[in-house]
């Protein structure tokens, strides 16, 4: 296998504040600022970041439900990002979302078995029994019983919905699932079993995931590596064990200390950090973290930092913690994207 | 999946009761007034020697000022109302649709046909129907569209604000990952939403466009004073109500009983149409 799976290569979005025909210039919500990272084949990448960082907003980049305003998405080299509607098309196949919100995203009107045979639908037609069978097939796959073909959503638990999500999600085999916050709507006991059901999925099939979440205990679960996001950007990331183990980046340190544990003996941080994330509509200057960082310095407030890849393997945007050499150091981006390859 | 059979009806009745009694009354009422040739006399056969008789085996609403067949001139009346009511709220319903729907998914065409919707609304509907009749000149087809562009904007804009909604849903987004094109999306998870609203709106148009008809035969400027209608007949009698009630009740209770049926269906498909009170068997 050459090169990763998917490369995200500064990706941004911004989206304007009303139309701007007669203003010469419009606010705009920066809702992702230049973020990048890959995705090998049969790897979990978790993006973790507080309510309104962004990270949903990754996901609908990353399928084109909303256009970017730059950077490029690449699936196995190709740019799906620059792609017509036709030729997208295709490329539909090769990666697909589960929702957050099992109630919401299956239509009520729709069964079961038209629910998840759907997607191949758009690509081939079935005949009856084709229908049947597939229905049948991918339902037993998510663990759930054939007998389940005719129900509608309202007749299925919370649980039942999101396997049918997850089943629509298989049904047209695809290299890369984007699950956002896909388990975040289900209670725990339900979560953990849709959670061993995605990594058995990984296991048997080889199936990507780009995992987004809130929640640390489920990232640590299920993660290999783990992009923190701060409004917009991502700050920090980092292989699993070593992100847990020791968060480099300030906000990374203080999203893990407010995370419960349960786990009496574990020392947690004491980081005080206090305030809300500022508004994407007109973030602070320089670090955007810096407004409630502890170790912030002058530098902060000034600079961007930009993402410096450390020694254990991760890459991680800070003055203080991991400052950048400073000789001939090249554009953000690129050395950000040779540490991306170099440690995926 | 969901195929009604013989044995269902009295469950269903039970559990949709405005739907039967709307429907099943607005039905006997079109099979009466098909049914018009093979029991009603002639409406429009003048008979100066038995003008405004009371009530008999001959005439069993009596007769006119022009000696006319009251109860015959009210059952086929109510081909030209219902006709008129079910064909004008089909057109405004359909245009509705079409345009509710573009303008649901096309920024530039919402706000272009949006506005013109807002300054045809504004315009009494009365007034805009008598408006383009006196364009063309009398007659049923023009009657049909002069009733249903006024009602239009109602239905696209109800039509709209759905689509709007709808296309907002995760399970709308869902079906475009998938792979879905547009015109799937649309006729598969977009257009089904609109059904029930369009079916309550339908009714309410319909309702509302068989008054219309009335008002404007009642005016003088509807069906051509020959054929013989609600509204004219009402216009024409209204000067011998204290002789005749009877020409003006006859022709008065249809078209109340008509609205009502109408209405009553109305509601009662908002009751069954809405997904929360759905239920399989």
């Amino acid at each position: 296998m050459n090169g990763p799976l998917l490369k995200v290569e500064n990706l941004t979005k911004h989206y304007p504040l009303g139309s701007g025909i007669f203003k010469k210039s419009i606010p705009v919500i920066r809702a992702v600022e230049d973020v990048s990272f890959s995705v090998e084949a049969g790897e979990t990448l978790c993006i973790v970041g507080e309510s309104g960082c962004g990270k949903s907003t990754v996901a609908r980049l990353l399928m084109r439900l909303v256009e970017p305003t730059a950077g490029r998405v690449l699936i196995d080299g190709t740019d799906i990002a620059g792609l017509k509607k036709d030729a997208l098309h295709a490329w539909r196949r090769r990666m697909q979302m589960v929702f957050q919100d099992p109630y919401s995203s299956l239509n009520p009107r729709l069964t079961a078995a038209q629910i998840i045979t759907e997607p191949v639908e758009n690509f081939e037609r079935l005949g009856r029994n084709q229908r049947q069978a597939l229905a049948a097939d991918l339902l037993r796959k998510v663990g759930m019983s054939p007998e389940m073909t005719h129900r509608l959503p309202s007749e299925l638990s919370g649980g039942q919905r999101q396997r049918l999500g997850i089943a629509r999600a298989l049904s047209l085999n695809p290299s890369l699932i984007i699950a956002d916050e896909a388990v975040s709507a289900l209670d725990v006991s339900v979560q953990a079993q849709i959670l061993n059901l995605l990594l058995d999925l990984q296991q048997q099939m080889g199936i990507a995931f780009v995992f987004i979440s809130h929640d640390l205990g489920v990232v640590e679960h299920i993660g290999h590596r783990v992009a923190v996001m701060y409004l917009g950007r991502i700050v920090e990331l980092a292989p699993c064990e070593a992100l847990f183990a020791k968060p480099v980046h300030p906000y990374t340190e203080a999203l893990l200390a407010a995370a419960p544990v349960p786990d009496p003996t574990r020392i947690r941080l004491q980081v005080p950090v206090d305030g809300e994330m500022p508004s994407p509509i007109n973030p602070p200057n320089g670090c955007a973290f810096h407004p409630r960082c502890p170790l912030a310095v002058e530098r902060c407030r000034i600079e961007v930092p930009p993402l410096v890849p450390m020694a254990d393997g991760r890459i991680v945007a800070c003055h203080v913690r991991a400052p950048a050499t400073e000789l001939s150091a090249p554009p953000i981006a690129n050395r950000a994207l040779a540490q991306i390859d170099s440690i995926s | 999946m969901g195929r009604l059979q013989l044995s269902d009806l009295p469950r269903l009745a039970r559990r949709y009761p405005l739907v039967f009694i709307g429907g099943g009354l607005l039905t006997l009422l079109i099979i009466l007034a098909l049914a018009a040739p093979l029991y009603a006399g002639d409406p429009v056969n003048i008979n100066p020697f038995k003008r405004l008789q009371p009530p008999s085996a001959e005439m069993w609403f009596g007769s006119d000022n022009l000696g006319r067949d009251v109860f015959a001139r009210t059952i086929f009346g109510a081909r030209i109302s219902l006709m008129v009511g079910l064909l004008s709220a089909a057109c405004a319903a359909l245009a509705g649709l079409l345009i509710g729907v573009i303008a649901g998914y096309s920024r530039s065409f919402d706000n272009v046909v949006m506005r013109i919707m807002d300054g045809l609304m504004s315009i009494p509907t009365i007034l805009l129907a008598i408006a383009l009749i006196s364009l063309t000149g009398p007659g049923i087809g023009i009657l049909i569209v002069a009733i249903a562009i006024p009602e239009t904007p109602a239905v696209a804009r109800l039509v709209r604000s759905v689509v709007l909604g709808v296309r907002q849903r995760p399970y709308v987004e869902a079906a475009l990952c998938g792979g879905a094109r547009l015109p799937k999306v649309l006729w598969r998870h977009i257009l089904p939403s609109t059904v029930p609203a369009l079916m309550v709106q339908g009714a309410t148009v319909c309702a509302s466009a068989i008054l219309t008809e009335a008002g404007l035969s009642f005016l003088g400027v509807g069906v051509p004073p020959e054929i013989p209608s609600w509204g004219n007949m009402i216009a024409s009698s209204r000067l011998y109500l204290a002789i005749a009630p009877l020409t003006i009740f006859a022709p008065g209770i249809c078209l109340a009983v008509t609205v009502l049926a109408v209405n009553l269906l109305g509601d009662g498909l908002r009751d069954m149409f809405d997904p929360r009170s759905k239920r399989r068997r």
